[in-house]
């Protein structure tokens, strides 16, 4: 028996509903948060962690937008590609916003599939949503090569102030190197589905636990979280 | 007559979590090196940390050598000065405090507190340990760059962090940014592993209202690092940027030595409101653990419940998160708006309520006690008497009108040393002496802990009481030399030179504390099991120190709080937690009847 199959029914007493229900289980023993494994518990918790560096970040930015005298350059211009004859204003990053949201489509569905011990397509989820992924920070990757070649630098911006490019590489990196740790992590984990190591219980090398179906969830967390976070990253630096 | 009604039995469920697998190391290596273990992980946090702080030590002698005597060491120059000061803060609050309450005490104490076997994830945890001690490796080796350590003081404001005029722009103040990335990283890692098994990996009957406040204290504290590092870690990040790829986050328009620099347009306040988000927070992930662990101290030796647990508990909890809501306190001279200073005045103000009730409940476990005035206990006590004296400075300095005179002037010294330096480290002493016998199975020498509690502690009044007064007459801080000035008198030298003699006596006290350690981990006299007759279970192991997996087969069950001392009708004056209620000796009902 592993952590994760523990259920309530092994708990004697009902718990109450609603608010009663979390008073009368972090006021009982073991544990505060029943029936969640430990890993999605510090997943959970990291991430909090994670929401409040990012919010430093999104912070800092909109207080240097304010601080800097030179004006900001105009985001509809300066992130538009030139398609058949036209500039289209955020077309790019219309797609990458679209592509990283499916990713979490496919994700949702790996997790059920995980669930269900379903090997074949937890895996080939995982690797789709690897793709994803990947094709994200491929187009970021281009993004970047784009405003380079026009002169963005982090210290410096023929468009206007400064701080835009700055804050741009800074932020769409930090994000970046997020996806693409996420996307080493998938690639792994649909290899551990894929051999079978959470049917039988195998020892995980980070964790040096035995481990489950709810590896593949935690990896869900992370991986929401990090469109989630995009989600705000594009509000607050395209629309804006 | 004495009360004898049996204890309640009370209902306690079965496990839900299954045992897990513990990782048994099977080489030297992987036993007491790359170690899973969490008490041997928190000796090594422990380790490095005395080592480290035992540099921060001999930079704040050196410090007070040229305050004391100044132009009488003359390889001490202005710019070694500021050097000595800011990796004696940083190294103080960050790698040695820090790190020993939670990568040390926490470690060790909160797998044995709650009955786990070891933290949830040994691995990460070990793994914290070794970014931690790059961390450190990072640190040190700032002093060996060209250019030596950063000089900007502890709160390493831009612009003058990385402007060329302060000592240590160039690749100091970059590897001293790097290395606190490092020990964000690296605490993250431990701190995820402390929050996850309080709450999540509790024993049976353990519930949240039972734990000793040491794990109250401590989970607390790793709470707010958990929250409060980023915005280091982000403000580190930009700081690194702005130095190494010259963008301009904090870096305004600015001239240096008549030459206008590529800078412009970023914002200097927003380091200090990131740096202040975290650094307030930080305060208390160093205030919390000392408060709990002294309020287990406080109990154990002087037999006598905790007065008020659960108020202490959610004392605990809102400093914690009023710790949030105070940062700009410490920017009142900032320019930032002024409307900003009253509310944060106001806020600063009501974090002395739930502090006040602390004090207020410790005073009142000790009230007709059973003082036992052992070495834990005098080191208790004098936290109490230490952190009021800090705490009511801390009134003074939060309140605008009276902070802005006296701000950048030894008063703010006296009172942050008085408060998160002093009681802090008072309460590690204190605890070191208590869970020594439980950390090696032999006591610490008495005569030497007697010596070295009465000198750290009366030393410390001497070196910090006159630095009030120091302040009061404008002497200001981080300043190499006073010089001639018309408003600060001649006798400001006299009492620094006594100020400078009393910290190299409380500094040899502590050489002596060192000794003490290492002599007693071989030679020291074989303790009891359970010396201080403590009811909290990491007394109750079957070995002592605590062997691999912590306990036995069968993990405690507990039926009590860990405050049951001096049980009216009990024949010991203390229950253990695991200790069934058809096991506690009561005392027979033939000795009632008047």
């Amino acid at each position: 028996m592993t952590e994760a199959d523990v259920t309530h029914s092994d708990i004697p007493g009902d718990r109450p509903d609603g608010m009663e229900g979390v008073i009368a289980d972090w006021a009982s023993d073991q544990r505060a948060f029943k029936n969640v494994p430990w890993g999605k518990a510090m997943m959970w918790i990291f991430l909090l962690s994670d929401t409040f560096i990012f919010s430093s970040f999104l912070i800092s930015y909109m207080t240097v937008r304010m601080s800097t005298v030179v004006s900001w350059p105009n985001t509809s211009e300066v992130f538009a590609l030139h398609l058949f004859g036209t500039d289209v204003p955020l077309i790019l990053i219309a797609i990458m916003t679209f592509i990283l949201i499916s990713s979490s489509g496919t994700m949702v569905l790996a997790v059920n599939y995980g669930y269900r011990r379903d090997r074949k397509l937890t895996t080939i989820l995982l690797i789709v949503t690897a793709l994803l992924g990947a094709s994200f920070v491929g187009m970021q990757a281009f993004e970047w090569t784009k405003l380079i070649l026009e002169g963005v630098r982090p210290w410096g911006n023929p468009f206007g102030a400064v701080q835009f490019g700055s804050v741009f590489f800074m932020i769409t990196g930090f994000h970046g190197a997020h996806v693409s740790i996420g996307v080493l992590f998938l690639l792994i984990i649909a290899r551990k589905v894929w051999r079978g190591d959470y049917d039988e219980g195998r020892r995980g090398f980070f964790t040096s636990r035995k481990g489950n179906y709810s590896v593949v969830e935690i990896m869900g967390l992370y991986w929401h979280f990090v469109d989630l976070v995009w989600v705000f990253i594009f509000a607050f630096f395209y629309l804006w | 007559m004495v009360d004898v009604t049996p204890e309640k039995v009370e209902y306690v469920g079965p496990a839900e979590v299954p045992e897990v697998d513990l990782y048994h190391a099977k080489t030297w290596w992987t036993k007491y090196v790359f170690s899973q273990d969490a008490k041997v992980i928190a000796i090594q946090y422990s380790g490095t940390a005395v080592a480290i702080g035992l540099v921060g030590l001999v930079l704040s002698w050196l410090m007070r050598l040229q305050l004391g005597f100044p132009e009488f060491f003359s390889f001490i120059s202005p710019d070694l000065y500021l050097q000595f000061v800011t990796m004696h803060g940083m190294i103080m609050v960050i790698y040695l405090l820090t790190a020993l309450f939670l990568g040390g005490f926490g470690n060790y104490l909160i797998p044995l507190m709650v009955g786990a076997r070891d933290m949830v994830f040994p691995f990460v945890n070990m793994v914290s340990y070794w970014v931690y001690l790059l961390a450190v490796l990072v640190l040190v080796s700032s002093f060996f760059v060209p250019g030596g350590p950063t000089g900007a003081g502890w709160t390493l404001y831009p612009p003058q962090a990385i402007l060329s005029g302060t000592p240590g722009s160039g690749a100091g103040i970059v590897l001293m940014l790097v290395s606190l990335a490092l020990f964000i990283i690296g605490f993250t890692m431990g701190g995820l592993n402390y929050v996850v098994t309080v709450l999540q990996a509790r024993t049976r009957g353990m519930t949240l209202m039972r734990l000793p406040l040491t794990v109250w204290g401590i989970f607390t504290a790793t709470v707010l690092a958990l929250l409060a590092f980023p915005a280091l870690f982000v403000s580190a990040i930009m700081m690194t940027l702005d130095s190494v790829l010259g963008t301009s986050f904090f870096m305004p328009a600015i001239v240096e030595f008549g030459e206008q620099l590529q800078y412009g347009g970023g914002s200097p306040v927003l380091f200090q409101h990131l740096f202040w988000f975290f650094g307030h927070p930080e305060v208390y992930i160093v205030a919390l653990p000392a408060f709990g662990i002294v309020s287990d101290l406080l109990s154990v030796h002087a037999r006598r419940n905790i007065f008020g647990y659960r108020m202490m508990v959610w004392a605990i909890v809102g400093i914690g998160a009023l710790s949030f809501v105070v940062w700009a306190h410490h920017m009142y001279v900032s320019g930032m708006n002024p409307y900003f200073g009253f509310f944060f005045a106001t806020t600063t103000l009501i974090i002395a309520v739930p502090t006040a009730l602390k004090v207020y409940n410790w005073t009142l476990t000790l009230w007709r006690g059973d003082i036992h005035l052992t070495l834990p206990m005098l080191f208790a006590i004098a936290f109490i008497i230490t952190f009021v004296n800090g705490g009511i400075t801390g009134l003074f300095l939060g309140n605008v009108v009276v902070d802005v005179p006296l701000s950048d002037t030894m008063f703010v010294v006296a009172h942050f040393h008085m408060v998160m330096g002093v009681a802090p480290i008072l309460v590690v002493f204190g605890a070191v002496y208590h869970w020594f016998p439980l950390m090696t199975g032999r006591m610490l020498n008495q005569a030497m802990g007697q010596f070295h509690f009465w000198v750290t502690f009366l030393g410390a009044y001497l070196i910090y009481f006159p630095m009030h007064y120091l302040g009061f007459v404008g002497v200001p801080r981080r300043y190499w030399e006073i010089g001639e000035t018309n408003f600060i008198p001649e006798s400001a030298e006299s009492l620094n030179a006594f100020i400078t003699v009393a910290a190299l006596v409380v500094g040899f006290a502590q050489v002596v504390f060192i000794y003490n350690i290492l002599t007693s981990i071989f030679k020291g006299k074989i303790s009891e099991r359970n010396p201080w007759k403590a009811t909290s279970l990491e007394w109750q192991t079957t070995t002592v120190p605590p062997g691999h997996g912590n306990f036995d087969d069968e993990l405690p069950v507990v039926y009590r709080w860990a405050y049951s001392y001096s049980v009216p009708g009990t024949v010991d004056d203390y229950t253990p937690q695991n200790v069934h209620p058809d096991d506690v000796v009561k005392i027979a009902a033939e000795q009632g009847g008047d």
